[in-house]
C-alpha cells in the first residue's frame, strides 16, 4: 500500500561534492518499504511539477525513517539538497517492486553498483543473510564503501581514473578477480548493467538489474517510463515504476 | 448545496472528471485517493487491439508543465471489458471510455464491442498528437471530424463525447463540425504539440521528438478555447487543460464548461481530484452559491 506523507528531514549531509545523504521520517512508507524500492519526492515549487524518483538506501523500521542518498543532477534534486534538518517534504511511496532478497545461507550474493546506483544495494546487502561480495564502481574516490563492509560484504572498488582500487570498470574487475556467485543484485548506468548482464549470462548466474527511465506519475498510471522487455518471443513495454525498477537481466532488451 | 451536473442524461454527482491517459483506469490511484469522490473516471484510451505505444523516452518536464509521447499504449478493449469495468463498478463514479483508433473502422470496432457493456459515456479521441494515423490527423480537419464522428455515432449505444485538439487555427470550426456529425458533448483540450532539446546530447529529449504539452502552463490557452467553444455550440462541454485546484475549475465552469477534468495535476498531487472538489465546494459556500449551475457560463 502506497502513502503520501509530509516527511520531516531528520538529517542531511553532503558525502561528496554533489551527493546528498538525507534521512527522512515517514512512518507509513517505512513500514511497507523493501530494499530496491524508491520514493517519489515532490519539488512543490510550482515550476518543476513532477515528482523525482529516489532509491531507498536504508530502512529503519524502528525509527520510521528511510535514508536517501542521491546525486544532484537537475533542478529537482538541487532543490532537495537545499532542505535542512526540520524542514518537511511531500513524499509518495514505497514505489516499485524492489529486490527479491533470497534467504539462502549457502549461496553467495554479488552486489554490483555503479555511481549513484550504489545506494539501493546497501539496504539489500544488510538484509542478505549469506556470503556477500560488493563490487562498487566510481568515477573517482568512493562513498558508502565502509558501510558495505560493516554489513558484512567483501568489498572491491573500481574507479575510472584509478584514484582508488582497481582502475577500470566493474566487469573488468569481475573478470580479473575471477569472482563467481549464485545471484547478482545490481544497479547503475545502463551501459554497466548491459555488460554485467552479458557476463552473468555467460557464467549462467541469475542477475537482477535495477533500471531507470524518465517518469511522471511513479505509480503505473501514465505509462511514461517504459522499458522494452522480452516476453514469450515478443517485445513488450513494461513500466519501470511499477513492473520494475528491478528486472531479470535476461528479459531486458539491451 | 448542489454539485450535480448532467452530461447528455448521465448525472454526475459532481463536475470532477479525470483526463484520459492520466489516471489509467483508476486502479493505481485508488490507493491514494477516494474514487467515490470523482464525478466520472475517464479511462485511458482503449483500442480494438492491444497497442504497444512509442519507444521511450516518453516524458519530459518543461517549465510549468510536461510533454508526453506515450502513443496510447493500451491492452485493448477485450482486456478493458474483462478487467477494468468490474474494477470501476466497485465505486460510486461514472465510467467514460476514451476510444482510440488508427482508422474509422478501428474506432467503430471498439464502440461496437462496448455496445451493451456497463459503461456510461464514450469519449472519441480524435486528438492524440502522438500517433501517426488516426488521433490528431482526424481531429484537425473539420470535414474529417464530421465524417469520423457521424460514422462512429451510428455504432454507439451511449452518448458520445468528442475530444478536440487545440492544434488548430480555429477550434470553433472543429467543434461545430463534431456537433454536425452528431457529437452529444465535447471535451477539450487535448495536449498542445511541443518539444524539448537536450543541449548536452544535442538531441530531442523525447524519442518521437515532438510530444503533447500539458500542465498549468497550458491553462490560459485551454480556458480561451473552452470559452470560444461554449459560445458557439449548444452541447455540454467538458473543460480541461492545466486544472490543478478549485479556482482553476471554477474558471472553466464560468467560461461555460459543464464539467472539468483533472489531468497532469494527478501526477503532481495524486489527491488532486478530491482537492479540486473541496476547492469548488468551499468557493460555493463562501459565495453563497446553492447550485453549481448558477455560475456556469456567466462570462459574457
Amino acid at each position: 500500500m502506497k502513502t503520501i506523507e509530509n516527511a520531516k528531514i531528520i538529517s542531511k549531509e553532503f558525502i561528496s561534492e554533489n551527493i546528498c545523504d538525507m534521512v527522512i521520517e515517514c512512518s507509513h512508507i517505512t513500514r511497507e518499504a523493501k530494499a530496491g524500492q524508491f520514493v517519489e519526492l515532490y519539488p512543490d515549487n510550482g515550476i518543476n511539477l513532477l515528482p523525482r524518483p529516489i532509491s531507498i538506501c536504508g530502512i529503519n523500521k524502528i525509527q520510521g525513517t528511510v535514508r536517501l542518498v542521491f546525486q544532484i543532477v537537475g533542478k529537482g534534486t538541487e532543490l532537495f539538497s537545499r532542505l535542512r534538518e526540520g524542514d518537511s517534504i511531500r513524499v509518495l511511496g514505497p514505489c516499485g517492486n524492489g529486490y527479491d532478497i533470497i534467504d539462502d545461507v549457502d549461496g553467495r550474493a554479488l552486489l554490483v553498483g555503479g555511481g549513484i546506483g550504489i545506494p539501493p544495494l546497501l539496504e539489500a546487502c544488510r538484509q542478505l543473510n549469506c556470503t556477500k561480495i560488493a563490487v562498487l564502481g566510481y568515477r573517482t574516490g568512493s562513498f558508502l564503501a565502509d558501510e558495505f563492509r560493516e554489513a558484512g560484504a567483501k568489498v572491491y572498488i573500481t574507479t575510472d581514473d584509478g584514484s582508488l582500487g582497481f582502475k577500470g570498470n566493474v566487469v573488468d574487475l569481475l573478470k580479473a578477480e575471477d569472482i563467481s556467485a549464485d545471484i547478482i543484485y545490481s544497479c547503475g548506468p545502463r551501459i554497466m548493467l548491459k555488460y554485467l548482464s552479458a557476463w552473468a549470462e555467460e557464467k549462467n548466474i541469475s542477475c537482477c538489474v535495477s533500471m531507470e527511465e524518465r517518469m511522471a506519475c511513479g505509480i503505473g498510471a501514465c505509462v511514461g517510463c517504459v522499458l522494452p522487455v522480452k516476453e514469450n518471443d515478443k517485445i513488450v513495454y513494461k513500466k519501470v515504476c511499477k513492473d520494475g525498477p528491478v528486472f531479470d537481466s535476461r528479459e531486458v532488451c539491451w | 448545496m448542489n454539485t450535480k451536473v448532467n452530461i447528455c442524461g448521465v448525472e454526475l454527482k459532481n463536475p470532477i472528471m479525470t483526463a484520459s491517459g492520466t489516471f489509467g483506469s483508476g486502479r493505481e490511484y485508488s490507493e491514494l485517493t477516494d474514487l467515490n469522490k470523482i464525478g466520472a473516471v475517464v479511462v485511458k484510451g482503449v483500442a480494438a487491439k492491444p497497442w504497444q505505444g512509442n519507444p521511450p523516452p516518453r516524458i519530459a518536464e518543461v517549465y510549468g508543465g510536461m510533454l508526453n509521447s506515450v502513443g496510447l499504449q493500451n491492452p485493448g478493449v477485450d482486456y478493458f471489458i474483462e478487467n477494468d469495468i468490474p474494477f470501476l463498478r466497485q465505486y460510486d463514479t461514472k465510467i467514460v471510455v476514451n476510444v482510440c483508433g488508427h482508422s474509422i473502422d478501428q474506432y467503430k470496432a471498439v464502440v461496437k464491442k462496448l455496445r451493451g457493456r456497463d459503461v456510461d459515456l464514450l469519449e472519441l479521441n480524435i486528438s492524440c498528437p502522438n500517433v501517426d494515423e488516426g488521433g490528431m490527423a482526424f481531429g484537425t480537419d473539420p470535414v474529417m471530424v464530421e465524417k469520423v464522428v457521424s460514422e462512429v455515432k451510428k455504432e454507439a449505444d451511449k452518448p458520445l463525447i468528442v475530444k478536440l485538439s487545440p492544434n488548430v487555427t480555429d477550434i470553433t470550426a472543429t467543434a461545430k463540425a463534431a456537433v454536425r456529425g452528431g457529437a452529444d458533448a465535447l471535451s477539450l483540450i487535448n495536449t498542445i504539440t511541443g518539444m524539448k532539446i537536450d543541449i548536452h546530447r544535442r538531441a530531442p529529449v523525447l524519442y518521437r521528438k515532438i510530444g503533447g504539452m500539458s500542465g498549468p502552463a497550458v491553462k490560459p490557452i485551454a480556458l480561451r478555447m473552452v470559452y470560444e467553444v461554449c459560445k458557439c455550440v449548444d452541447v455540454p462541454v467538458i473543460g480541461m487543460g492545466g486544472i490543478s485546484n478549485g479556482e482553476d475549475a471554477i474558471e472553466f465552469i464560468m467560461a461555460g464548461a459543464t464539467a472539468v477534468a483533472i489531468g497532469t495535476a494527478n501526477f503532481v498531487n495524486p489527491k488532486a481530484t478530491a482537492d479540486t472538489l473541496k476547492g469548488i465546494e468551499e468557493y460555493m459556500i463562501e459565495n453563497g452559491i446553492e447550485d453549481i449551475c448558477q455560475i456556469r457560463g456567466i462570462i459574457e
